[in-house]
């Protein structure tokens, strides 16, 4: 698939989150996005880059804008070298965390794009894609 | 370190969120309320988010969390001025905020917070009946 423009944006520390947020943004405008649909996936993007850096120890996320026979799309892939997920299905529930949080992440980012897939193995890592079409 | 400024407000806080917030400020800004509740005696919160584009579950569970600690100390926190954008899609996410009150602007979340209180004033002159 055609890619227009290729980005990363480390996820490090707590400010990373926030430039990851801007980040995808600035390409959902350039996409042309609506509003709405902007607002879903900085939305899903700053749960993405928040489990990154709270699970997976810190990664860094690539941001595309896809062009897809004329029809323009943003993917970010999040990927991170941490402990990785046990059992994706119950990561995926919502209400389900290891951690203090609210356990909608996962489940959320899944239903706020329209493309979303996660792979993950205990002890290397995990990558999530998310991607949404105009 | 910098924090959000919380301002007084009649009996209320009035609190405006103007800046895209990392993890460490809305910590902050959970513990700073909490103690000017105490030390104002406020009966009523008023969170302005009509700067915020968006709303994700660290935030959702900060105004959670708030709305929960006033409640115990005898405030109403109402959220205001939510864009749409914002509201639709924390539909999406599956964040209900069932403890949170919101009102479209200051004015009438503040309306909402004094209704409360003339409610409990009348409450309490019955009481004396
Ligand atoms: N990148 C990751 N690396 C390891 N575990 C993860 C990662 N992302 C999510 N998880 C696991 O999935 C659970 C659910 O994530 P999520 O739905 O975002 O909820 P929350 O962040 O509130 O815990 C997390 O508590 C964690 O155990
Ligand atoms: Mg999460």
């Amino acid at each position: 698939m055609p890619t227009t423009k290729t980005e990363r944006v480390e996820i490090r520390q707590s400010d990373d989150v926030v430039r990851v947020r801007q980040q995808t943004r600035t390409l959902a405008v350039e996409v042309g996005l609506s509003l709405v649909d902007q607002t879903k996936i900085v939305t899903a993007s700053s749960e993405l880059a928040r489990n990154t850096l709270d699970y997976g120890g810190g990664g860094e996320v690539v941001l595309e804008i896809l062009d897809q026979a004329g029809r323009r799309g943003l993917r970010l892939t999040f990927e991170d070298r941490g402990a990785g997920i046990p059992d994706i299905e119950q990561a995926l529930k919502d209400g389900f965390t290891t951690g203090k949080g609210m356990g909608l992440g996962l489940g959320g980012a899944k239903r706020l794009c329209n493309e979303f897939s996660i792979a993950s193995k205990p002890g290397e890592g995990t990558k999530v894609i998310i991607a949404r079409w105009k | 370190m910098d924090r959000i400024p919380i301002l007084k407000f009649g009996n209320a806080l009035l609190v405006t969120i103007q800046v895209d917030m990392h993890d460490r400020l809305a910590t902050t800004l959970e513990e700073d309320l909490t103690s000017k509740i105490v030390a104002h005696s406020a009966r009523g919160v008023l969170i302005d988010i009509s700067a915020l584009e968006i709303v994700d579950s660290f935030i959702g569970r900060m105004l959670d969390n708030i709305a929960a600690v006033s409640r115990i100390l005898d405030a109403d926190t109402v959220v205001v001025g939510m864009r749409p954008a914002v509201a639709i899609t924390l539909v999406e996410l599956g964040l209900s905020l069932a403890g949170v009150k919101t009102a479209l602007n200051v004015e009438r979340g503040m309306a909402l917070i004094e209704g409360r209180l003339s409610e409990s004033e009348a409450d309490d002159a019955d009481d004396e009946d």
